[in-house]
């Protein structure tokens, strides 16, 4: 092979390859063409005389996000509240898999009882994000609070600074983890998946700078309250009905 | 997923009372990073005693100068490796340094240890022991002349110009480190003062306390050095030196405790909502660790055994004797100190309505021998500094010092 037909097949190559990877990288990021962070602001409501304690939405979240399977690590969970007739609380997190029905609580005894979905409440203001010494958890322009997990050192200041009790530690990845709001399906225009499998809508999630979201309905239609507003974390994941007991 | 910490945690399951967050079950901050402040409070507080002794010129105490600014070295020394071994991605720490997030206030940790170890304490050793190098160095044989020459920096100014250069700089130094050291140590404090999340943590006194326990430490553990050391040396000692530090110890004890006092009386009288789960953690799982250890053992008794030799006068081998023991209670009172802040901060639910239990490993990288290891580590680091730098001898060092 003399010179130039070396130099004629090198750029050949070279070309086709650059082409080839600007096809496919374009091709990855088809989905979110088009996608402007600067135009979304995202929320949740929760409706809490809707949600029935099934964990459909639990399951559903640790199926997508790949969350470990054992009942110590949740993106979302949700909660049983039985307040008894003499006042007495007894809250317990229903995971969908290990716990079983109290047995103990005599339905006489029982004065009202609710369930209560949680998750990352998405701060404004969030404490996670200030204390994160190496800026791993970020908020980003749609409002969304994300944990860069190439990044994270693992020193779980975030898991403590969270009033929430929101983050884990991957216990594989050694990295802070929490809910994203689906983050990799908000951005294609899907729902995130815990209330996509909501049976009775009792998650509504939206966009509150679209006026005709179904968030922006929720926030018009209901009395709202958010979990521990004394703390000025000023949550995007909005409560209707929501108990004072709760915290 | 057979994963130990998920075994852990079933195990641990068992011992969760009332409603805890799902996600609560693991303590995240455990031994180490108990062991981490407690380490810091030890350098805070040797290196105060250090420097009471430089800027106020207080003689009695003088023979301990150099011992202290080592121990605060050599503790200083071991002061990240808590927190390295702590952290998921050891590998990645190095992102503090490169990559730091200023809102953070763990960020500021790669700054502040730089600085209180540069700027500070390594310039102050330095140019206390300079002269007295270039001396060692010349009545010396390899590989000690090598040693002590290389520590010099190869300079050989021992004129009396350079000494009082030495002298100038040394006040110099003490005068920021004092600044420097609250700030090493109540920025540890703040590290949990701020976290309004936790209640047990989030309080503006938080620092002030830290800083004071540290001082009570610091003074304690060079009094525990200084009385273990010198018989060993087959010297006497000195019971004016031991008396004074003693005092100093007698009055930084007062205002912990007072500040202790001031911050459970401030809790019991706001009575906000966490007091029910509070209390309840205080009765039941810090019991021994708070009432008994802490507040019993580390606090009151050596309080009450010094207001004793401070009333009574107490020959000097009784008082070696009550002062030996105090320090050591008082060195078990703030290692329980340093615990009931860190894991029983973390032992209840931030629901308030739960509490959790620690159970602390054996072995592993976050377990009981690593901390036995790194508590003895800079003991270890501290008997090869005074082989290399002894902060006594030669006699005439002392008259350098003081003059």
């Amino acid at each position: 092979m003399n010179r130039r037909k070396f130099s004629g097949k090198f750029f050949t190559l070279l070309f086709t390859t650059t082409f080839v990877g600007k096809l496919l990288h374009r091709r990855a990021s088809a989905d979110t063409k088009g996608y402007d962070p600067s135009k979304h602001y995202y929320g949740m409501g929760i409706q809490i005389d809707k949600c029935i304690g099934c964990g459909r939405c639990v399951e559903a979240c640790k199926e997508e996000n790949g969350v470990p399977k054992e009942p110590f690590f949740f993106r979302t969970w949700v909660e049983r509240y039985i307040i008894k007739r003499n006042g007495e609380v007894n809250v317990r997190s229903i995971d969908g898999r290990i716990s079983g029905r109290d047995r103990e609580i005599e339905e006489t005894e029982i004065l009202r009882s609710f369930f209560v979905p949680k998750l990352c409440n998405q701060c404004d203001n969030p404490p996670c994000v200030q204390v994160c010494p190496v800026g791993a958890t970020f908020k980003t322009e749609d409002g969304v609070i994300l944990v860069d997990e190439d990044r994270c050192i693992g020193c779980r200041y975030c898991i403590q600074a969270c009033p929430y009790g929101a983050r884990y530690l991957h216990p594989e990845k050694q990295t802070a983890d929490k809910c994203t709001f689906c983050y990799h399906r908000i951005t294609k225009g899907l729902l995130p998946a815990c209330v996509e499998v909501c049976p009775t809508q009792a998650r509504i999630f939206g966009d509150s700078k679209s006026p005709a979201s179904p968030l922006t309905r929720f926030k018009r239609m209901n009395k709202i309250h958010v979990l521990k507003p004394s703390l000025n974390t000023d949550p995007k994941v909005l409560y209707s009905e929501l108990d004072g007991e709760v915290r | 997923m057979n994963n130990p910490i998920t075994e852990k945690l079933y195990e641990l399951l068992k011992q969760v009372g009332g409603y805890i967050y799902p996600n609560e079950i693991e303590i995240h901050w455990s031994i180490l990073v108990v062991v981490y402040p407690y380490i810091t409070g030890l350098v805070a507080g040797a290196f105060i005693l250090a420097s009471l002794v430089k800027v106020f010129n207080i003689q009695e105490v003088q023979s301990v100068y150099r011992l202290s600014l080592l121990t605060a070295l050599s503790f200083l020394l071991v002061a990240p490796l808590p927190l390295l071994l702590h952290l998921g991605h050891p590998d990645r720490s190095f992102e503090i340094f490169l990559n730091p997030n200023f809102s953070s206030a763990m960020a500021m940790f790669g700054f502040v240890y730089a600085w209180y170890l540069m700027v500070v304490l390594l310039l102050e050793i330095w140019f206390t022991y300079r002269r007295d190098i270039i001396l060692w160095a010349k009545n010396e044989r390899f590989p000690m002349r090598l040693i002590h020459r290389t520590l010099a920096l190869f300079s050989t100014d021992v004129s009396e110009k350079a000494v009082r250069f030495d002298k100038k700089v040394v006040k110099g130094i003490t005068i920021i480190g004092i600044p420097s050291a609250f700030l090493l140590h109540g920025y540890v404090g703040f590290i949990f003062g701020s976290i309004k999340a936790n209640p047990w943590w989030s309080s503006v006194l938080m620092p002030i306390v830290f800083l004071f326990s540290a001082i009570v430490s610091g003074i304690a553990l060079v009094i525990l050095l200084y009385m273990i050391i010198t018989p060993f040396r087959k010297e006497p000692i000195d019971m004016k030196c031991l008396d004074k530090m003693a005092s100093y110890l007698f009055y930084a004890v007062i205002v912990d405790f007072s500040l202790e006092l001031l911050d459970f009386i401030h809790r019991l009288y706001q009575s906000e909502e966490s007091i029910k789960i509070l209390s309840e953690l205080v009765m039941s799982k810090l019991f021994v660790s708070l009432g008994i250890i802490q507040v019993l053992l580390g606090m009151l008794l050596p309080l009450g055994v010094m207001i004793a030799i401070k009333l009574f006068r107490f020959d000097d081998e009784l008082r070696k004797l009550l002062y030996f023991v105090s320090v050591i209670l008082i060195q078990l009172g703030i290692f329980a100190t340093r615990w009931n802040v860190v894991i029983g901060g973390q032992m209840f639910s931030k629901s308030f309505r739960g509490l959790t239990a620690y159970k602390m490993e054996l072995t592993g990288f976050e377990g009981l021998f690593m901390s036995l290891f790194l508590l003895v580590l800079p003991l270890i680091i501290l008997a090869i500094m005074i082989k290399i730098l002894p902060p006594w001898e030669p006699e005439k060092n002392v008259e350098y010092l003081t003059d």
